[in-house]
């Protein structure tokens, strides 16, 4: 494949392109590297082979979370130079020649191949991958970025559902021996790639002044809070806006996984003196009622963000989230349904405080680097991944190890959540529309700049 | 800001259909086993 074809001068859409044709293209790239959460199907079945501890079989998955970071947060100018295009072809590359990598580092047991090549090549695959279509989507869908960024990082939630039975079922026809596995890595890697070349074939950036028919830059609903000044990458990090930004997603994010994460024994530990106990089988349910509605979340809430705007969406998501955590730590275990409903709306704004970011990023700072901001956003991601489990996980421990039990495990996390969510609503209620002092001089410039740049 | 480029009705069903339905089917796959497992613990 000629390198030019990659260029972002190559994938300019002609004026009769229909703007329909880039969400597929996102989804291929996001259904694809979602996988990543469904990794745990090969956790078993590698500690059986290759006489792994839980810990050693989870080090690729960590890895690839870490460098999903750091590669969405360092390559994030890279991919506003070159497009987004050539940043499909690189996650493409990276994410399937990780699952090759990998197939050889079973086949010849030896799994720092699967760390290196799961772990650090796919994990920049997923970095790049993530923030790939962001910027283009906004483009394309200027009258709605909420939309248009929420099918795609939906996609991230959905790679999961298809992974997770797709990768069981491949397991169970090849077995879970070294071979088996090896074989397994390889098709996954081989399909991924002919999935996510559609993405990198079909992909187009609008041409200079392109807008969709009948919409002007002066429509919309929160007109105060949407700028059509545009802020480089380097500037919006020295922003206060920026930071705050920071801070929600931050908090929204540890707020959802400390209940995403211990689901499962958190929902048999509350109802396990009641007269409905929850068994291993009912919880899986639940774990799997809360990833539908976090994924259902990303579309719906972020949606809705372009109607009520985005300062009032995350009022809702830290708001009512706030409230709802508060009802679980009253209610205990008093009932089941009150129980699992606020779980699964916290899950939907947990899933909806990601998808809604980019295009509160766009109102702040334009569209200029907005796709370079969102990747060094995603650190907070990278915190909140750590900081969640960990607030859970110990007070849990600390708990039990005082000889308490069941929703007293949780009700000091519930708290603790409760409060990082309120701190998450004041920093949102300090976001202010940008200072002009970090604009760039004009957007004639701004384009001109990012123009030189490629 | 041109008019020009603004966009037009595209004739591109064919690839629209096509591409929608490359991305569309495994999502529904997805869905499907999951709505399964979630129906089958707690309503079976």
């Amino acid at each position: 494949m000629a390198l030019g074809f990659l260029d972002r001068s190559h994938s300019i859409a002609p004026a009769n392109w229909s703007r329909w044709l880039v969400p597929p293209a996102a989804l291929s790239v996001h259904l694809a590297i979602g996988q990543v959460y469904a990794w745990s199907v090969f956790k078993p079945p590698l500690e059986e082979a290759l006489g792994l501890s839980g810990t050693e079989s989870a080090l690729p998955f960590q890895l690839g979370i870490v460098m999903l970071g750091l590669s969405a947060a360092f390559g994030g100018t890279l991919v506003e130079r070159n497009g987004p295009r050539w940043a499909m072809f690189v996650s493409m590359t990276c994410f399937c020649s990780g699952f090759l990598v990998s197939a050889l580092g079973v086949a010849l047991s030896q799994y720092w191949l699967v760390v290196l090549g799961y772990g650090v090549i796919g994990g920049i695959g997923l970095g790049i991958g993530y923030i790939s279509p962001v910027s283009t989507l906004i483009k394309w869908f200027p009258d709605r970025p909420g939309m248009a960024t929420g099918i795609a990082i939906m996609g991230f939630g959905g790679g999961a559902l298809i992974a997770s039975p797709w990768s069981s079922q491949m397991l169970e026809s090849f077995g879970g021996t070294t071979s088996g596995i090896a074989t397994a890595f390889l098709v996954h890697g081989l399909v991924y790639l002919v999935f996510m070349s559609m993405g990198v074939l079909l992909v187009r950036v609008p041409a200079e002044g392109w807008k969709p028919a009948g919409w002007n830059p002066g429509d919309g609903t929160a007109g105060k809070m949407i700028t059509t000044a545009h802020v480089s990458a380097r500037n919006a990090i020295r922003t206060p806006q920026f930071w705050l930004l920071w801070v929600i997603l931050c908090f929204n994010v540890t707020a959802g996984i400390g209940i995403l994460e211990k689901a499962s024994p958190m929902i048999t530990e509350f109802f396990r003196e009641t007269s409905t106990p929850v068994g291993a089988a009912s919880a899986a349910g639940f774990v799997g009622l809360l990833s539908l509605t976090n994924m259902l979340g990303r579309f719906v809430w972020s949606s809705t963000s372009d109607i009520v705007g985005r300062k009032n969406i995350y009022r809702l998501y830290l708001g009512v989230g706030a409230l709802l955590y508060l009802v679980i730590a009253l209610t205990t275990n008093t009932s089941k349904l009150v129980f699992v409903l606020c779980a699964m709306v916290i899950l939907s704004f947990y899933g909806g405080g990601f998808a809604t970011v980019p295009a509160y990023l766009k109102d702040l700072f334009g569209t200029y680097q907005v796709g370079a901001i969102h990747g060094r956003l995603l650190t907070a991601w990278s915190a909140a991944g750590v900081l969640g489990p960990l607030i859970v996980n110990a007070i849990a421990d600390s708990q039990e190890a005082a000889g308490k039990q069941g929703p007293a495990l949780y009700s000091t996390s519930l708290f603790i959540m409760m409060g990082l969510l309120i701190v998450g609503f004041i920093a949102n209620e300090l976001v202010r529309p940008v200072h002009p002092k970090f604009h760039e001089p004009s957007a004639e410039q701004a384009v001109g700049s990012e123009k030189e740049a490629r | 800001m041109s008019e020009t480029p603004e966009s037009r009705p595209a004739r591109r069903t064919p690839l629209l259909v096509l591409v929608w339905l490359w991305v569309g089917l495994p999502f529904a796959y997805g869905l499907y086993e999951l709505i399964r497992k979630v129906v089958q613990l707690f309503g079976g």
